[in-house]
């Protein structure tokens, strides 16, 4: 009988510490199917950050680090310019890069630093108990917006492709979702060309994924995908910001 | 081995290029005076090296480019001044969890706050107290001429490595920009096999550095491990320079800049029959503890000399259990204890 379907080497046989119809899983394993496509896995370098994926280490089966709060891009620098045959890829959430990181992130990208970066956008904080994130949509509720964000006060969603998407640094910048099979495979997709930029030492490259995170959108998993294709995907338009591959 | 020739240089400048003879092929830092010596030299000498100078966007920036290269088995060094090594803290803190080796030099400068250019010691409580988050220590070295710069750099980048460990090298802005002359001590990189890098899992299973410990009682035993390794260099790496310990009455404490007068004091007053010695911390953690304890069977007093407001002051009183009087001159915001003012102080006690 021919196998159709198996778990990617370079992901444990472990369960994972992720909410129900969290969108972390998925994005874990398309990058390890990436990974094993490309056959990498021995010589790559992963970067989990501060917030719900940091224990991405206990999932992924290769060398992984786990950096300071927003300070992945920097690592992954410092890994980079000494390894520079090694892949090195940082993964990082909304609060992680476009808030206590954003300096760190913008000049990575800035200097075209050879690295591949994966931005999983969910809107809010999970790990400290869904507060208010850069990225967060307007009058969205969290925990530290009870009655909805408010421009006036917390100013507007962060758009980071759009953002990096102009300095000369980054050479490829796309945001997926993961809300569909289908859009899982075009997630896919853009992972593996983000790691392939790398391999063919073109520069900087960013994949931005919108990803449910239904325990602080207060939405049952089945909504809280519904929420990530109907509605930010309206805020964050589905494209490639950049190739210039 | 070719005796070297001297050369007249500013220690920022001997202290870069020790740390490029001790095989530091990583640097990253931030503009900050009275330090900027030492990336404008890295900048020229590490890609003659065939090293990385990175100017990285803020210290905060630099110290974790210092991690990232650390983890990969790279000899690896940033640099500051008092306000920079304050953002660096963060980073300070995750490579003392993650045990990896890196040097830190902060050339201080007067604070709080922004201060000024002027030459300080204000910085010993964060060196030496942790400075960053969480139950930690790291190796703080105190040099007090432009070799001293280039050999305690070299010695730092071999104990930074050998107990995985961040290691501060605590300069003061004179020691920075004065010029001396040096002569380069050959390099002596011990043979430390590092089995912990990341360097992609070929061949062997896959390794995780990280800090995040969450099972109960896991991050207890953790510390606690430190800390023996902590005992270990408490008992193995103090390191001072004492003159006049055998008859002395009076014995000044200095270290960096102000030692450099101190010695001038002994030497003076020592012409005029007064019973003076000096003795000089160069490992800052571990304190020179033993010595202290030595010296305190026999002197009658301590005088400890430092550029703030009395720091160092607490550790002295405490390695020697408060036994004798220990009394403090210093000068803060930059300024620097003139002889005679030391002088006057030790005829005061």
């Amino acid at each position: 009988m021919d196998k159709i379907f198996e778990k990617p080497e370079s992901i444990r046989n472990v369960g994972t510490h992720y909410c129900p119809g969290c969108g972390h899983g998925i994005v874990h394993r398309v990058i390890c199917e990436v990974v094993d496509d490309l056959g990498i896995r021995e010589e790559l370098i992963g970067i989990a950050p501060v917030g719900c994926a940091v224990i991405a280490y206990d999932y992924w089966d290769f060398d992984v680090t786990e950096a300071a709060h927003g300070r992945v891009p920097a690592v992954a620098t410092g890994i980079k310019r000494s390894l520079p045959d090694r892949i090195v890829f940082g993964y990082q959430g909304d609060g992680d890069l476009g808030a206590i990181g954003t300096a760190e992130i913008i000049h990575a990208a800035n200097r075209g630093e050879n690295i591949t970066i994966i931005f999983v956008n969910n809107t809010v904080y999970g790990m400290t108990g869904g507060q208010m994130a850069p990225t967060t949509l307007l009058k969205q509720k969290t925990a530290t917006t009870p009655s909805g964000r408010e421009q006036k006060i917390h100013g507007f969603p962060l758009k980071v492709c759009e953002l990096l998407s102009v300095l000369p640094g980054v050479v490829y910048a796309e945001r997926v979702t993961v809300h569909s099979p289908q859009n899982i495979l075009k997630a896919k997709k853009a992972i593996k060309k983000a790691f392939e930029n790398q391999i063919k030492g073109l520069g900087f490259s960013i994949v931005e994924v919108l990803s449910p995170c239904p325990t602080y959108l207060g939405l049952s998993p089945k909504d809280a995908i519904k929420f990530v294709g109907e509605e930010l995907t309206k805020e964050y338009p589905l494209k490639v910001f950049k190739d210039i591959t | 081995m070719v005796k070297m020739k001297k050369v007249l240089m500013c220690g920022n400048e001997a202290l870069a290029e020790a740390a490029i003879r001790a095989g530091c092929r990583f640097y990253a830092g931030y503009p900050i005076t009275p330090q900027n010596e030492i990336p404008a030299y890295m900048s020229k000498r590490m890609p003659e090296a065939g090293g990385v100078f990175i100017q990285s966007e803020s210290e905060l920036a630099a110290i974790n480019m210092v991690f990232g290269s650390s983890l990969t088995g790279t000899r690896a060094m940033t640099s500051s001044s008092s306000p920079g090594v304050s953002l660096k803290q963060e980073g300070i803190s995750y490579l003392a969890a993650c045990e990896l080796p890196a040097i830190i030099v902060n050339i201080m400068r007067g604070g709080p706050g922004l201060g000024n250019i002027g030459p300080s010691q204000s910085d010993y409580f964060q060196a030496v107290k942790g400075g960053g988050h969480g139950d930690y220590h790291m190796i703080v070295i105190a040099p007090a001429s432009c070799q001293e710069m280039a050999d305690l750099t070299m010695l730092s980048f071999d104990l930074a490595d050998k107990y995985r460990m961040p290691v501060m090298i605590l300069g003061d802005g004179i020691l920075g920009q004065m010029m001396e002359p040096v002569e380069f001590k050959a390099g002596t990189k011990p043979e430390i096999k590092k089995d912990w890098i990341l360097d992609g899992c070929k061949g062997r299973k896959p390794r995780v550095i990280k800090s995040l410990i969450l099972k109960e009682a896991e991050l207890e035993k953790f510390n606690l491990k430190l800390q023996k390794k902590y005992d270990q260099i408490k008992d193995k790496e103090q390191r001072c320079e004492v003159l006049h310990g055998d008859n002395s009455e009076i014995m000044l404490v200095a270290y960096g800049t102000p030692s450099r007068i101190c010695r001038s004091v002994v030497e003076n007053l020592r012409k005029k029959g007064k019973k003076i010695g000096m003795i000089r911390p160069i490992t800052l953690w571990p304190f020179p503890e033993k010595e202290f304890k030595e010296l305190a069977k026999n002197v009658k007093s301590f005088l400890v000399v430092e550029m703030n407001c009395g720091q160092m002051i607490e550790d002295v009183k405490l390695s020697i259990d408060c036994a004798r009087p220990v009394h403090f001159y210093g000068r803060t915001g930059g300024e620097i204890p003139s002889e005679d003012e030391i002088i006057k102080a030790v005829e005061n006690y």
